[in-house]
């Protein structure tokens, strides 16, 4: 019988082979992959158990982790919960969101800048804590954006972003209404999915940001799109004479569109009065001369029809449109003074705005300025990125000139500080019949240095009667004042 | 067969090696016992307070099982003993560190369970003096077995846990008669194929280069295949069903020394296998399970796939006793203890205590070889063939080789009935590689009535 025992005993040790050979493959190769998969609550619950980074504004922590005496040995914690929902987004046992997404290597510590944080760490046998960001946010400026768009109701809907123009650094970026980041990051999960079924029931759609994620038609804001577009195709300036007077018969339409009683001239006036007055006809010839594709490139220039934000997914926030399908004639005309398919997020109209500003160059925007080890020691500096160039030096500055015009003496008054140089452009956009009008104003200021470039919107709001200087305005200047003074 | 010819052993005489058994089991204890520091350190930055009584009650414990081999056993296999201590030792621990982490005290029950294998494992030593005495209980065992077997269907004691019918409760004690049903089949197996073995052997066809077994010899492999099926389907036990069909097989294969047996038995378990798995939902769900872990987890497959992940968070060096969450893992003390030290020890830990189970598989089958009556060869073949199978679903099982079939890890797992049938199947090791160490004199006048008594059965047929 040995010779059969001799055979079983090489089965043995095959059948054990099997086994070592899998726990290798599964422990060894297989590992990593494991340790990724959204299911696995060991990776999360760790990740749980770290003290996680604080996010900083001005040297202010917005987001900390404190210790908590449950199963898990952190809490994080959002101490102006709604101001910075729309910036860093939430981190909870089931998924994280936005910043918190985004910079979650970082700030749970397993990103390679904390190496040597890690490696001392490991020396001391202390646990492992997550570095610390920086934003490039101006609390100043967020709190009169956020401020200034709560005084206009219980019921605001409405976004505002700043935008440091030379940089591209987010000074500013609010949304309401707004989420409390507080209750997705609770412990205990039935409470977060009550909150989280609450909060997508409603009407107003609360987790949407304003800011980044709602495209509306930008209205008369986007005739400075349009205006950049004529001046690089015809090589206008400011007085160049260009299509005006009272009304504008759509091509291929009895439809006429007009002024709503704006001074635009009988037949010519300059360029620069156009925009002063914001007059419709002028934008809607000069939509139709300049052509679709010689729009469509000038919006994309901009960074129209591409997500925006490197440091959000793409599900996060949504591109603002121009479009790319050949479309009729009297459509042209209307995407000349932002109606039809043309949709914008403030973001895209602050970066507009910013390119003009910047000599024509739109640099890319960006939340994240610094990042810091546990011990607040400087690891590294966002370095500011260029986007695009969008117009030519020349067509940037006699844009910047003439957006000055539309603050001293077109509809952009309410922008004004004094001593201050300010721009604006202001726009009231319909989206459907019946439903109250888009306000917006996007605007800049320079002063001592220090720049700005902003664009409000307004969805819904308190008012009977709006226009883009009286809701949004207030709150652009607010902003600038916040950010120059 | 071989028949060990006298003349080869007196050349060489087996040593005792009792001293290095002592040396080994230190080593074992030392195992045991840091594990149980380690989760204290690891857990609540100190050494169990109670590290002393425990350590005592270990020791004494690995003491006994040593001074009884010492007394009845002097010439058994030297590394059996040091090998289950430290399993033993390991797997108290991880429960301990569960325990911790779950709020309980199974690891204490675990001790008392130990104690009473150890006791057994003694008494066993001290009642058997010779192995083959096993022999004339052949079909007495086997009926003990099915009685076993059965008592889980019983209504009143009988109870279903986690969908397995395998379980007896009498009052506050449970109890798995699987696991004592499993030592007394290889003693029916082994009395049975010593008797019939060469009539099974006898020529049957030739059919593709296979030896195919007669037809009329068919009938115990069908009986046996149709107990494994019931319990299949009857208790939905897929790993009990696979472990006592797959010891037959094997045992079987040994006594006649006819692959053909294998091939035969492997494809009616397949057949069986596959005809089950298309009736029956809980054969589907395990696969189903097995196939893609991650695409059934509400439905089921949550148990592998968690495990899966403990095993990865472990990688090759482990979290540290204490320092993982293997409280993430279901029935992590039991059938999945092996996901618990994976993620504790890594990979490191977890090919420690395959190797450990290969050496007492290594160990058993050489008992069988040099033991020198077939008995005893069919009987420690069997027993060292069924804790591997056991090894190899179980571990298989939970690290996605195989589809998981509920089978207690040997000496880790937490659970009465398994512990005390593996330390009886340690003392029945022992017994007969002590037997079969033993020098040639002290052997003489029994292997001539082994021979005897082999010859008569030959004359009979």
């Amino acid at each position: 019988m040995n010779k059969p025992i001799r055979t079983m005993s090489l089965f043995c040790m095959l059948l054990l082979l099997l086994l070592l050979g899998n726990v290798t493959y599964l422990q060894y190769i297989k590992a990593e992959d494991y340790n990724d998969n959204p299911l696995n609550a060991r990776v999360k619950v760790e990740t749980l158990s770290r003290e996680r980074g604080s996010i900083l504004v001005n040297g202010r922590k917005i987001a900390e982790s404190i210790e908590s005496d449950d199963r898990y040995k952190f809490q994080r914690v959002y101490l102006q919960p709604f101001m910075y929902a729309p910036i860093t987004g939430y981190f909870a046992l089931v998924r994280s969101t936005l910043l918190e997404r985004s910079q979650n290597k970082l700030l749970n510590g397993d990103d390679n800048r904390l190496f040597v944080t890690r490696l001392v760490d490991l020396v001391n046998n202390a646990s492992p804590k997550g570095g610390s960001i920086e934003l490039t946010i101006n609390a100043k400026a967020q709190k009169a954006a956020y401020d200034g768009l709560l005084a206009l109701g219980d019921d605001v809907q409405g976004g505002a972003v700043a935008i440091e123009p030379d940089t591209g650094k987010i000074l500013a970026m609010v949304s309401l209404p707004s989420y409390n980041p507080n209750k997705y990051a609770d412990h205990d999960q039935t409470a977060v999915d009550a909150y989280d079924k609450a909060l997508q029931t409603r009407a107003d759609k609360p987790r949407l940001s304003r800011a980044t994620q709602v495209t509306l038609p930008p209205g008369s804001t986007f005739k400075l799109v349009t205006a950049a577009a004529a001046m690089e195709a015809e090589g206008y300036r400011s007085d160049s004479l260009v299509p005006g007077g009272s009304s504008y018969r759509l091509p291929g339409t009895r439809l006429s569109i007009n002024n709503g009683g704006r001074a635009c001239g009988t037949d010519q006036i300059p360029l620069v009065q156009a925009l002063e007055q914001s007059c419709n006809t002028t934008f809607l010839a000069l939509a139709n001369q300049v052509g679709q594709d010689k729009m469509l490139a000038q919006a994309e220039k901009f960074g129209f029809n591409s997500t925006l934000l490197d440091e959000f997914d793409d599900s996060e926030q949504a591109p603002s449109a121009y479009p790319t399908e050949e479309i009729s004639d009297d459509f042209l005309a209307k995407t000349g003074m932002g109606q039809q398919d043309v949709r914008a997020t403030p973001l895209q109209m602050a970066m507009v705005v910013a390119g003009i500003f910047n000599d024509g160059i739109v640099m890319k925007p960006y939340l994240v300025d610094k990042v810091r080890s546990a011990d607040l020691d400087l690891l590294e500096s966002t370095d500011p990125a260029e986007y695009s160039r969008a117009v030519s030096s020349d067509t940037a500055s006699e844009l910047r000139k003439m957006m000055v015009s539309v603050v001293d003496r077109g509809t952009g008054s309410v922008g004004a500080i004094p001593g201050v140089e300010v721009g604006a452009k202001t726009g009231t956009a319909e989206n459907c019949a019946g439903c109250q009008n888009y306000s917006w104003f996007v605007s800049f200021a320079s002063s001592g240095g220090k720049d700005v470039a902003v664009a409000v919107m307004v969805q819904k709001s308190d008012a009977d009667y709006v226009s883009g200087s009286g809701q949004a305005g207030p709150i652009a200047r607010a902003i600038m004042e916040a950010v120059v003074k | 067969m071989v028949t060990p010819a006298p003349g080869a052993f007196l050349g060489f005489v087996h040593r005792r090696r009792r001293g290095a058994e002592l040396f080994l089991l230190i080593l074992a204890l030392a195992v045991g016992l840091g594990a149980y520091a380690a989760v204290g350190l690891g857990v609540d930055g100190e050494v169990p307070t109670d590290i002393v009584v425990y350590g005592g009650w270990l020791t004494a414990l690995a003491v006994a099982g040593h001074v009884a081999i010492r007394l009845t056993a002097p010439y058994a296999d030297p590394v059996l003993l040091p090998v289950v201590t430290a399993l033993n030792g390991l797997g108290l621990a991880v429960i301990y560190r569960l325990d911790l982490a779950k709020d309980r005290s199974l690891a204490a029950q675990q001790l008392t369970w130990m104690t009473i294998g150890v006791v057994l494992f003694v008494l066993t030593l001290v009642v058997l003096r010779d192995h083959r005495i096993l022999q004339r209980f052949t079909y007495t065992s086997g009926l003990a077995a099915i009685v076993l077997l059965i008592m889980p269907m019983l209504p009143l004691i009988g109870t279903s846990i986690r969908g397995a019918r395998i379980w007896i409760r009498i009052g506050p004690i449970g109890f798995q008669p699987g696991e004592v049903a499993k030592v007394l089949l290889v003693i029916t197996f082994a009395g049975y194929l010593v008797l019939h073995r060469d009539a099974l052997a006898l020529a049957g066809r030739r059919l593709l280069f296979i030896d195919l077994p007669r037809g009329r010899d068919l009938g115990p492999i069908l009986a046996m295949w149709a107990v494994s099926l019931g319990i299949l389907v009857l208790q939905r036990d897929l790993g009990s069903s696979l472990l006592f069909f797959g010891l037959f097989l094997t045992m079987l294969y040994i006594a006649t020394e006819r692959p053909g047996w294998l091939f035969v038995g492997s494809a009616m378990f397949l057949a069986g296998a596959f005809t089950a798995w298309r009736l029956f939902g809980h054969v589907q769900a395990r696969v189903d399970a097995w196939l893609d872990p991650f695409a059934h987890w509400d439905t089921g497959s949550q148990q592998v796939g968690n495990g899966l992940f403990g095993m990865a968070w472990g990688g090759l060096l482990g979290r540290g006793l204490g320092l993982g969450r293997p409280d993430l893992t279901s029935i992590s003390e039991s059938d999945f203890i092996i996901s618990a030290i994976g993620e504790e020890l890594g990979l490191t830990g977890v090919m420690a205590v395959i190797l450990l189970y290969g050496l007492i598989v290594e160990r058993g089958l050489r008992a069988a070889l040099v033991c020198r009556d077939g008995f005893g060869k069919l009987m420690a073949s069997g027993l060292a063939l069924v804790f591997c199978l056991q090894v190899f679903v179980v571990i298989g099982g939970v690290t996605r080789l195989i589809p998981l079939t509920g089978l207690t890890t040997p000496f880790l797992s937490y659970g009465g009935s398994s512990l005390v049938a593996n330390w009886v199947i340690i003392a029945l090791l022992l017994r007969i590689s002590d037997q079969a160490r033993r020098p040639i004199p002290d052997l003489s006048t029994e292997s001539d009535d082994a021979d005897a008594s082999e010859q008569t059965q030959v004359v009979k047929l």
